[in-house]
């Protein structure tokens, strides 16, 4: 034990003191480290914060993170598969419930009309109380003002639909749409609030109105088209969804929302997958470097491996010795690099403002500002895929020092 | 005893479709406490019987043993260890490690047998002191001068008593007066701690010191006479 002691200091000094033999070569290498673990880890905070906000709008807009709805209304997203507005029992399940942030809405295809323009829409009946907790709308409000009590007489709009129709804040729309028993149920609104739609393309043709009027004009009193329940995030809601699809009453279908948007579901499973792609490709440049820079350290000092080889240094050391050279300078270079990625990272938590490619990121789904998101996962998994593939990397180079032949390296010139 | 015992040595290089002879047939037997000095010109096959006898290289065929241990057949870690606890070496040149300082140099192989650190650091100053490079301890090889280096290469084959010191030219890079210092230092190490000496040389002045001289060429041992 003493002597492995003994051999570790050895073999640190002679690493620590040859990583300093040539200072630009070194210098050169741990900038190109600490540059590679710069871009890992800010471009892997960069695309985690857009995908990020993404979903986060994405969930927003369908909304919520568990949606319970009648089994058919997915397929037919029509009154009559509509669903009884929670009973006692349920109510108290979902007040338990580690989330209490839940409501309920209608949603219907519907048709507006301005005395100018008719437009196709979803018609969406809200809870006002407990909307601001699920989707925000009322903070999204530009002009007007929002609902004030479920029977509210009025209709909020996307500023974007009221150009389209053009009308605009107090004017009067007609909407219609059909009943249980498919009869045109028809009713003139207010516009009493017009929001900006935080992603144009999705929300554009959402009009919203109060959830009690709505279930006048469709004649479905007592019923709603989903409950809306949002967790603390959306990335763990597994408990929260097993809970609920074990004690929702029978008859009603559980969805989380990666069931409900799969192009959303696929972009949260793609990103983990993406980034360690993105990762290994940064490695793989920088490996080039790595190993030239100990190909030529080892053979700038061959005869002096056969010296420490002469004296009886096993080969095992002197491999030992190398990839603790080599461990070395990654560690150096990855300690400059989270540290110039925290530099760089942490002066943009408030966002970094992308406004000028704000059209391109919307139709991607993102907004404005952008939110660099750095995560420990992250992190680690840059960090340790620099050091576990840097250190592998090295071993050719260290095992083809440690097999040189001795006589051979002391006559090299 | 005997210190090492050869026996049948042969050794051949190839240099392109040419082959070397190194080593031809090659006996001889060495004994605890000697100081040989084996000379002849360039070729002749010293610099070849030094690496053998060291573990350095390995023979075609023929057997090398050092009292029980039949160094031609060890595999390259046991001659890693062979090295390490029974044989100093001294080269012409290039001797020390250019990162460690000489006190660090002389530690070096104490460091790698495990010896402790303090008596690491007694047994280098001693010895260190003795090759006369007391004040010089903390300096780098770059900041001393050839003879120097020397010293300390050899205040390093002997800090822990090895059964046998190889010298292979460790006289060719100095002047006469450096050289005339080393080998009285030899042969004082010789006399007063019973090391055995073997010098490969072709210079006059160091066969002086010796008390058995084995002339080479060829690879073959041409005369081997007591001084």
């Amino acid at each position: 034990m003493a002597a492995h002691k003994l051999h570790f200091s050895v073999l640190l000094t002679l690493s620590w003191r040859n990583l300093w033999r040539n200072h630009r070569r070194t210098g050169i290498m741990l900038g190109a480290i600490a540059v590679g673990v710069w871009a890992m880890i800010f471009m892997t905070a960069l695309m985690r914060g857009m995908v990020d906000d993404m979903l986060s709008q994405g969930i927003r807009n369908l909304p919520g993170h568990i949606q319970i709805q009648h089994p058919d209304f997915l397929d037919d997203p029509s009154v009559a598969n509509s669903i009884a507005v929670p009973g006692a029992e349920f109510e108290a399940l979902l007040q338990r419930l580690e989330s209490k942030r839940w409501t309920t809405r209608i949603r219907v295809p519907a048709v507006i009309a301005s005395e100018r323009e008719t437009r196709g829409i979803n018609l969406i009946g809200i809870e006002p109380a407990a909307e601001d907790d699920v989707s925000g709308l009322p903070a999204l409000l530009s002009e007007g003002r929002f609902f004030e009590s479920p029977l509210d007489g009025g209709v909020i709009i996307c500023a974007k639909l009221a150009e389209r129709l053009e009308t605009r804040l107090g004017k009067r729309v007609v909407v219609m749409s059909q009943d249980p028993d498919n009869n045109i149920r028809e009713r003139g609104f207010r516009i009493v609030g017009i929001y900006r739609a935080r992603l144009p393309g999705l929300e554009e043709f959402n009009v919203y109105a109060a959830r009690d009027t709505m279930q006048r004009l469709l004649r479905i009193e007592g019923r709603v088209s989903q409950i809306i329940v949002v967790g603390e995030d959306y990335r763990e809601i597994e408990p929260l969804y097993r809970q609920l699809r074990q004690q929702a009453p029978p008859g009603l279908q559980v969805r989380a929302w990666y069931e409900i948007d799969t192009y959303l579901a696929a972009m949260f499973n793609m990103m983990d997958g993406f980034v360690l792609v993105w990762v290994i490709i940064i490695f793989l440049a920088l490996s080039f470097g790595l190993v030239n820079t100990l190909v030529m350290a080892i053979f700038e000092r061959v005869r002096e491996i056969g010296l420490i080889q002469a004296l009886g240094m096993r080969p095992a050391l002197i491999l030992y010795q190398i990839l603790m050279e080599s461990t070395l300078l990654l560690l150096i270079g990855l300690g400059l690099g989270n540290g110039l990625a925290l530099a760089t990272i942490i002066p943009l938590q408030d966002g970094l403002d992308i406004s000028v490619v704000a059209e391109g990121m919307a139709m991607m789904g993102a907004s404005s500002m952008l939110y660099p998101k750095l995560t420990a996962s992250d992190l680690l998994l840059a960090n340790s895929v620099v050091i576990l593939l840097g250190v592998l990397t090295s071993i050719l180079p260290a095992w083809r020092a440690a097999k040189l032949d001795p006589v051979r390296a002391l006559n090299s010139t | 005893m005997s210190a090492i015992h050869c026996h049948q040595l042969c050794k051949t290089f190839h240099q392109g479709d040419e082959i070397i002879t190194g080593l031809d047939h090659v006996d001889i037997t060495i004994e605890t406490g000697e100081f040989v000095c084996l000379s002849g010109p360039s070729g002749s096959g010293k610099t070849t019987l030094l690496n053998a006898i060291g573990g350095l290289d390995t023979p075609d065929s023929g057997e090398i043993r050092m009292g029980d241990l039949r160094i031609d057949q060890l595999e390259r870690g046991a001659l890693a260890d062979m090295r390490l606890h029974h044989i100093g070496f001294v080269f012409q040149a290039y001797n020390l490690i250019p990162v460690l300082s000489a006190r660090e140099n002389v530690e070096f192989v104490m460091q790698v047998q495990g010896v402790a650190a303090a008596e690491r650091a007694r047994k280098a100053r001693a010895i260190l002191t003795e090759v006369g490079l007391e004040g010089l301890e903390d300096r780098r090889p770059a900041q001393l001068s050839g003879g120097q280096q020397q010293r300390v290469a050899v205040a390093r084959a002997i800090v822990s008593q090895p059964d046998l010191v190889l010298a292979d030219e460790p006289t060719a890079n100095l002047d006469s007066v450096a050289a005339s210092h080393l080998m009285g230092l030899f042969a004082s190490l010789n006399e007063n701690h019973g090391i055995t000496f073997v010098i490969a040389t072709h210079d006059k002045r160091v066969m002086a010191y010796a008390r058995r001289l084995v002339k080479m060429q060829d690879g073959k041992i041409i005369s081997d006479e007591a001084q």
